[in-house]
C-alpha cells in the first residue's frame, strides 16, 4: 500500500515537472532571438489635416491612386451569414478582396485553403496573397468576416505611409513580452512586412506551421512572433487625437461601455471620427453601417473632406 | 521463491501502473493551472478611454474632463473642416418645436438618450409625460399612462405647446422616445413650405382615412396652422376625444379641419419618415410581404437598392443602444 502510494506520489511529481519543464522550454523558444525592445509601446497616428491641405492637387490625386489595398478575408462555412455581407458591402471598396475559405463553399467562390486551423489559413493566405499581387498592391488588410472596415478612412491612415518599409499595423494588444494586433480589428502589413513574413515561412524553427509544443498561441500571436523575428513590430493605430481607429469592439459595445465608465464624455471617449474597423457585427448590422457611412447625410452639412477615395473602376457601389 | 517472485513482480507491475497514473495526473493538475495562470496574462484589455494597451504609458493625453450632463455629442473641434452654413442658416429659418412622448418609467431608459443626443438640434424640446418632473425636467399633463392614452395624452401636448409656446416656432413635431430625428433634413423638407399653410407630415399610411393618415411610430410634425386648428377643433367639437389609437384619430381629426396630409417622399421618391429600425426598412425581405406594412403605405415602395443617396428623417423604435451616430459626425 505504502509502496503504491509513494509511487503514485513520485509519479505525480514527475508529471508535473515535466510539464514545467516543457513549458518553459515552449516559452523560452518564441520569446528567443527577438531584439530587446522591452516594454516599448508602438503607437501611430493618422497624417494631420494640415499635413495633407498642404500638398498640391496633383500631389493629392498621385499618392491617393499610390495606396493600392488588398483585403484578404479569411472565412469558413460557418460564417455563411457574415461572409455573404461583407461581400455585398464594405469589401467592395478594397482595391481588390478575396476570400480564403477553410473549405469549398457552394454558393460564393473563394480561394479554398484545405485546412480548419485559424494559423494555417492565415499563412497560406498570407503566401499566395505575396505570390500572386506583390506586384500589384502594396498594402494588405486580413480582416475575419465580423469585421466592418472603412477602407477610405484605411487609405487615408496610410496616406502617408512608405509601404516599402515594415509596416504592421492594428489594434495593439500585449501579452508579457509580445506585442501583437488583435486579428479581430483587422491587420495591416505593407509590402515589405508581407516579404518579411513570407521569407519567414521558410523556417520551421522560429515560425513554425503548428505553433508552440504544447500551448497553441492564437493565430494573431503567431503572426506576431514570426514578424518579430524579421525585426517587423506592431504598432497601435490612432487619430491625431489619440483614440483608436481599429476596434474589436461593434458601435454599440463601445458606447455601452463609454455610458458605463464616463457618461459625461461618451461618443468622444470612445469613438474616432476616422475609424477604420470595428467587430462584432452581425450581418445585417454591417447593412445599417453602409447606409451609415456611405449614404445617410446630414443636410446642410459640408464636409471637406482633403481627399477624395473613389471606389474601383466597375465596382456597383451604394 | 516462485510464489514470492511472482509476487514481487505484479507489486511492481502495480507500481509501474500507479507511477504512471500519478504522472499523467501531476502533469494535466500542472497543464490545468499553467492554463488559468497564462490565460490571464494573456488577456490585457486596452484602456478605451486613454487608448493605451497597458495602461502605463508615460506621456498622458488627459482628456479626463467631465462636462456636466452625459454628453454625448462630439465637440465641435472634432470637425474642424466641416462647414455647416447652410444647416444653421436653416436652423434659424425654420423653427422646429419639438416634444416627446414619454413616460416617468421611461426617462432613465428611453428619455434621455434622446435628450443628449438628437433633441439638442431643436429650436425648443419638450417631453411630455403623464407626471411633472421638474429634474428632467417634463411636463405634466395630468393624464394616465398607457396605450389608449396616447390620444388624450397627444391632445393635451399639443394644447400645452399652443397655450406656452405657439410663437417660439414654425413647426410642431411630435416624437416617441424611441425615435431617432435628423433634424437638418426635417428642416430641408418644411423650408419647401409656409407654416401659415394647413399641412403635416409623417409616414402617410392609406387606410380607414380618405386623405390618409401619418403613422405614430414615425413622428409626425405639424405647420403651424395645423396646430391652431387642431387645437380649436377641441373647443368646436369639430374632433371627438376620446380614442385607443392616437395616429388614426388624430389623422381623422385633421382630415375634419381640412389640414392637408402632405408628401414627405424625397425627390427620387424614397419615404423619409421610417416607423421601424433601419434595418427593417434597408434589407430587402426582412419585412415580409405578408406584413400589414406593406398595404399600409399610401404611396408605392421603392425596392433597396437603388445607387443615389436618399436624405431620410426620422427613423422608430430604437433601443437607445441602437443609435445610429449621424448626430455626432
Amino acid at each position: 500500500m505504502i509502496s503504491e502510494s509513494s509511487s503514485f506520489v513520485k509519479g505525480m511529481m514527475l508529471g508535473g515537472l515535466f510539464c514545467v519543464f516543457v513549458t518553459f522550454i515552449g516559452h523560452n523558444k518564441m520569446g528567443h532571438g527577438t531584439k530587446a525592445h522591452h516594454h516599448e509601446h508602438h503607437h501611430i497616428q493618422a497624417p494631420n489635416k494640415e499635413d495633407v491641405s498642404n500638398l498640391s492637387e496633383g500631389e493629392r490625386m498621385e499618392l491617393s491612386h499610390s495606396i493600392r489595398v488588398y483585403c484578404i478575408i479569411l472565412v469558413k462555412p460557418k460564417d455563411l451569414g457574415n461572409w455573404a455581407a461583407v461581400k455585398e458591402t464594405w469589401s467592395k471598396h478594397c482595391d481588390k478582396a478575396e476570400f480564403y475559405s477553410s473549405e469549398s463553399v457552394k454558393v460564393f467562390d473563394s480561394i479554398v485553403l484545405n485546412t480548419n486551423e485559424m494559423w494555417v489559413m492565415m499563412r497560406k493566405a498570407y503566401k499566395l496573397a505575396y505570390e500572386r499581387y506583390q506586384d500589384e498592391y502594396n498594402w494588405f488588410f486580413l480582416a475575419h468576416p465580423t469585421t466592418f472596415a472603412v477602407i477610405e478612412n484605411l487609405k487615408y491612415f496610410l496616406l502617408k505611409k512608405d509601404a516599402s518599409q515594415p509596416f504592421y499595423i492594428g489594434h495593439t494588444v500585449k501579452s508579457g513580452e509580445l506585442e501583437y494586433v488583435d486579428g479581430d480589428g483587422g491587420i495591416v502589413l505593407s509590402i515589405e512586412s508581407l516579404k518579411r513574413l513570407s521569407k519567414i515561412f521558410e523556417d520551421p524553427d522560429r515560425c513554425p506551421e503548428q505553433g508552440g509544443l504544447i500551448w497553441k498561441l492564437s493565430e494573431d500571436k503567431q503572426l506576431a512572433v514570426c514578424l518579430k523575428y524579421t525585426g517587423v513590430l506592431a504598432e497601435n493605430a490612432e487619430d491625431s487625437e489619440g483614440k483608436d481607429v481599429f476596434n474589436t469592439k461593434s458601435v454599440g459595445s463601445l458606447i455601452k461601455e463609454a455610458m458605463a465608465n464616463h457618461p459625461q464624455q461618451v461618443v468622444e471617449g470612445s469613438c474616432s471620427d476616422m475609424a477604420i474597423t470595428f467587430n462584432g457585427l452581425a450581418p445585417n448590422h454591417m447593412h445599417v453601417m453602409m447606409y451609415g457611412v456611405y449614404r445617410l447625410r446630414a443636410y446642410g452639412h459640408n464636409f471637406k473632406d482633403a481627399l477624395v477615395f473613389l471606389p474601383p473602376a466597375g465596382s456597383d457601389n451604394d | 521463491a516462485h510464489c514470492l517472485q511472482e509476487m514481487a513482480s505484479s507489486k511492481s507491475l502495480l507500481n509501474l501502473l500507479t507511477f504512471t497514473f500519478g504522472s499523467t495526473i501531476g502533469f494535466f493538475a500542472c497543464y490545468m493551472l499553467f492554463s488559468i495562470v497564462l490565460e490571464k496574462q494573456v488577456v490585457i484589455q486596452p484602456d478605451i478611454l486613454h487608448n493605451d494597451p497597458h495602461g502605463e504609458h508615460s506621456e498622458e493625453t488627459g482628456s479626463d474632463q467631465l462636462e456636466g450632463q452625459m454628453n454625448f455629442n462630439a465637440d465641435a473641434g472634432q470637425h474642424q473642416d466641416e462647414n455647416k452654413n447652410i444647416a444653421e442658416g436653416l436652423y434659424q429659418k425654420v423653427k422646429i418645436l419639438c416634444w416627446v412622448m414619454t413616460g416617468p418609467q421611461n426617462l432613465e431608459k428611453k428619455a434621455k438618450h434622446v435628450k443628449a443626443t438628437w433633441a439638442q438640434h431643436c429650436n425648443k424640446i419638450l417631453f411630455m409625460s403623464s407626471e411633472e418632473n421638474k429634474d428632467f425636467p417634463t411636463v405634466g399633463l395630468e393624464t394616465k399612462e398607457g396605450r389608449d392614452q396616447l390620444y388624450w395624452k397627444t391632445i393635451k401636448a399639443f394644447q400645452y405647446v399652443h397655450d406656452h409656446y405657439f410663437d417660439d416656432a414654425d413647426w410642431f413635431m411630435k416624437a416617441d422616445d424611441d425615435t431617432y430625428v435628423i433634424l437638418d433634413n426635417l428642416r430641408w423638407l418644411l423650408s419647401k413650405y409656409n407654416p401659415e399653410q394647413p399641412i403635416y407630415f409623417g409616414r402617410r399610411f392609406k387606410p380607414y382615412v380618405k386623405q390618409g393618415y401619418m403613422s405614430g411610430g414615425a413622428g409626425y410634425v405639424l405647420s403651424k396652422e395645423a396646430l391652431r386648428r387642431f387645437v380649436n377643433a377641441f373647443k368646436t367639437n369639430k374632433c371627438s376625444h376620446s380614442s385607443s389609437i392616437e395616429d388614426l384619430a388624430l389623422g381623422k381629426c385633421m382630415e375634419n379641419i381640412n389640414v392637408e396630409a402632405g408628401d414627405s417622399r424625397d425627390t427620387s421618391g424614397k419615404e423619409t419618415f421610417h416607423p421601424f429600425v433601419p434595418e427593417h426598412h434597408l434589407i430587402r425581405g426582412y419585412l415580409p410581404r405578408t406584413f400589414w406594412y406593406w398595404n399600409y403605405n399610401y404611396y408605392p415602395a421603392i425596392e433597396w437598392p437603388i445607387t443615389h443617396a436618399s436624405a431620410m428623417d426620422n427613423y422608430g423604435i430604437i433601443p437607445p443602444i441602437g443609435k445610429l451616430l449621424p448626430n455626432s459626425r
